[in-house]
């Protein structure tokens, strides 16, 4: 498949980043190190919410659902059955798809405002199932204990900085993955969909297939998330799928931009560090990350990357119909 | 897009640079760790617990040892991800010595395996998950507080016994804490002839609790509710205006009519009856003392968690001054920690027992209004209580950890 190019200067800016991204972990200290990591992952799973929300319209409350699915199986089959990380993690993403293929069938028959609804239900009962399935899933104690992951290959991943490489390379991967499917045709009838249902259904497209394909694609992506969420916190909890998260995960692809990949994972970045540092400084961090998100509503509709691009190019993005 | 992200990352590892600061020196300050829910819906209880452990490092002028003290306070909004964070910042990030915090059980097996893994000693003077001085001990864990069946099981009994109720339905909240309480108390006062005739278990931080008052059953002599934080606030009252409070005695875990909670409820609460290793009402000269000065320092009465979080710091001070302040030296340190032995805690007598758990005592309080407040008066106290009771350690253990499902519900 033939990729759109970028403009040169993007490509250099893109290539330093990434430099920076694998040169720069034996210069940080442990803790800026492990949050790295963890904005990665949060990368991973805003990215996949980025299909939805960006290149479908389609804003979802419940996203948080497929990161605790890949998250318990891989704390449920490396805990309990002592599986090997390769099985947990192609579990993950078969739970996960399977999941997405029936939410997919009762959420797609909505758009907007009732699709946000339905996902935010469909949401907490994967919530609710963690909370209460005690025997499967340990209900609020959680599951602690899980082991770093053995790839079968020569390299341990039990220390901070291979870790952070492997989650490297797996943003790499997934980011990989979702930059051909949105710049695929069908990618490309995705954003059509959003911009018009009814134009595409008269040229001939099957859109509620489409749909139903971006919204399995983008469930999987975010079960992959959950799986290097778990193995890079050791322990899993209801916690994590609770609505709060599809929020965060919601505001970081607004925070970032949607419909630009990129976008939504430098919005993670942002919203982990945010988290974690104000929070140092002091309690009313809430208060700050509330003001960032307003005023990114009030003067960076866009997000975070729109608005560099306005900056720097003097124009204004392309609109987007659909608002999230 | 590129350049922009470039810029975003260059400044972003400035601040990793800066981040990394000072070297720390062999011989600073001593730094404690705090973590704790200082904001979302039980940073009131977090606020006691800092000032609990804030007024002891006060007491001793921020030195222990002849070395300064650092207090290093981190907020966790009560969620296990934050937790394990703000526990990672702590350790890898500011190298604190030694730490105190928490306040869900869930949280402190979140945290255990992972104290483990750092070696640096973490008090547990509130978490009060059983399994971790029982059939999961954590080496790196030295818990200061209880575990939640610890009040339960003497109480259980005496219920029975003294207050004469045959049949209890029980209201906990669903997670470990309420587990173990409610197991505990389930498991003596069955023994000792009654019956647990049905359990409900509403989730935590529940605050509408019409859909479980609406089921109790009306043939129950007694109600015994265990709320925890926000939901102790709401309870008593809603349990009143629902009509039951006329006909069936409420009777409780401790941190259902907790002193953090008392001043905001009203008569509702009177009559309430709980076991619990504090009361602010003891009638001892230490914790009299205790309680006038917390007042005055914070305009309240100080509630378990504030003791909890006191001693905590008395009990750093005692091990830091064993080892002559070389708190570096983390084994020892260790060893030192759970050797302590405080005989005159605002809280009374304590001392680990060779589990971890501290041997301490229960004391069964019942709410009553003395000059316009609430307190919880001493009714009965049972000296020296560890977390086994009665029951030998040994046997004790060969029973799961206390669940929802265990000790099963034989007579619903």
């Amino acid at each position: 498949m033939r990729l759109p190019l970028l403009p040169r200067h993007r490509q250099i800016g893109l290539g330093i980043m990434l430099l920076i991204l694998i040169v720069s972990p034996p210069f940080l200290s442990s803790f800026l190190l492990s949050l790295l990591t963890q904005a990665l992952i949060y990368g991973v799973l805003a990215m996949s919410l980025d299909l939805l929300v960006g290149y479908l319209g389609l804003p979802s409350l419940g996203h948080a659902a497929y990161l605790g699915l890949g998250a318990y199986s891989v704390g449920v089959l490396t805990t309990r059955y002592g599986a090997n990380s390769w099985i947990a993690l192609s579990v993950g993403l078969l739970l996960a798809m399977a999941v997405a293929a029936v939410f997919g069938l009762v959420a797609l028959r909505a758009t907007g405002v009732y699709f946000l609804m339905i996902t935010l239900a469909l949401g907490m009962v994967i919530w609710g199932l963690a909370h209460r399935w005690v025997s499967m899933t340990q209900g609020d104690n959680g599951i602690s204990g899980v082991p770093r992951p053995d790839l079968g290959l020569p390299w341990s991943f039990a220390k901070a900085i291979p870790f952070y490489y492997l989650s490297l390379v797996g943003f790499l991967l997934a980011l990989w993955v979702l930059w051909v499917i949105v710049h695929s045709p069908f990618g490309q009838s995705l954003v059509g969909i959003r911009e018009s249902e009814s134009r595409m259904r008269t040229l001939g497209y099957n859109v509620w297939l489409h749909k139903y394909i971006g919204f399995i694609i983008a469930g999987t992506v975010g079960g992959f998330s959950g799986v290097l969420w778990a193995y890079y916190n050791g322990f899993v909890s209801p916690a994590n799928m609770e609505l709060a998260t599809s929020v965060e995960a919601l505001l970081m692809v607004a925070l970032g931009g949607r419909a630009t990949l990129l976008g939504p994972a430098v919005g993670a970045a942002a919203i982990v560090f945010l988290k974690n540092l104000v929070s140092v400084y002091t309690h009313r961090w809430v208060l700050i990350l509330g003001a960032v998100y307003i005023g990114t509503i009030v003067y960076a509709p866009e997000g975070i990357a729109g608005a560099l691009t306005q900056l720097t190019k003097g124009v204004k993005p392309e609109p987007l119909r659909s608002k999230v | 897009m590129g350049k922009k992200l470039l810029v975003a990352l260059g400044v972003l590892v400035l601040v990793a640079a800066a981040w990394s600061g000072p070297a720390w020196a062999q011989k600073g300050p001593i730094k404690i760790g705090y973590q704790g829910p200082m904001t979302g819906p039980a940073a009131a209880v977090g606020k006691d617990m800092a000032n609990g452990l804030k007024m002891y490092l006060d007491e001793v002028g921020h030195q222990i040892a002849g070395r300064k003290v650092e207090l290093i306070v981190e907020d966790n909004q009560g969620q296990p991800d934050l937790a394990l964070t703000k526990l990672r910042k702590l350790v890898e990030s500011d190298k604190v010595h030694v730490m105190a915090g928490g306040l869900f059980a869930h949280i402190g097996y979140a945290l255990a395996p992972k104290v483990d893994e750092y070696k640096v000693p973490m008090l547990y003077p509130v978490m009060a998950a059983d399994d971790l001085t029982q059939r999961k001990p954590a080496k790196w864990v030295v818990r200061t507080g209880w575990t939640g069946s610890q009040p339960s099981h003497p109480f259980g009994e005496w219920v029975f016994k003294t207050l004469g109720y045959k049949k209890v339905v029980v209201v906990g909240m669903d997670y470990a804490f309420g587990w173990e309480v409610v197991g505990g108390f389930q498991k003596s006062f069955e023994e000792a002839g009654g019956q647990v005739i049905q359990k409900l278990w509403p989730p935590l931080n529940t605050t509408d609790f019409a859909p479980y008052l609406a089921q109790i059953r009306k043939d129950a002599d007694a109600v015994f509710a265990l709320m925890v934080a926000v939901s102790s606030l709401r309870f008593p009252k809603q349990y009143q205006d629902a009509g039951l409070k006329a006909r069936l005695p409420l009777i409780g875990g401790g941190t259902t009519f907790d002193e953090f909670v008392l001043p905001s409820l009203g008569d509702e609460a009177i009559g309430g009856i709980s076991p619990l290793i504090y009361s602010a009402a003891l009638d001892t000269p230490v914790n009299k003392r205790f309680v006038k000065e917390y007042r005055a320092k914070f305009g309240k009465v100080p509630s378990y968690y504030s003791e909890t979080y006191y001693t905590a710091g008395r009990w750093i001070n005692e091990a830091a001054k064993a080892i002559g302040g070389n708190v570096e030296d983390n084994e020892r340190f260790l060893a030192a920690l759970r050797k302590v032995e405080i005989s005159d805690a605002p809280r009374g007598p304590i001392k680990l027992d060779a589990y971890g758990n501290p041997i301490q005592n229960i004391y069964i309080r019942k709410v009553e209004k003395k000059d316009g407040e609430l307190w919880n008066t001493v009714i009965q106290t049972f000296p020296a209580v560890s977390q086994f009771w009665k029951y030998k350690p040994d046997e004790f253990l060969k029973q799961p950890v206390y669940s929802r499902d265990f000790p099963p519900c034989k007579f619903c």
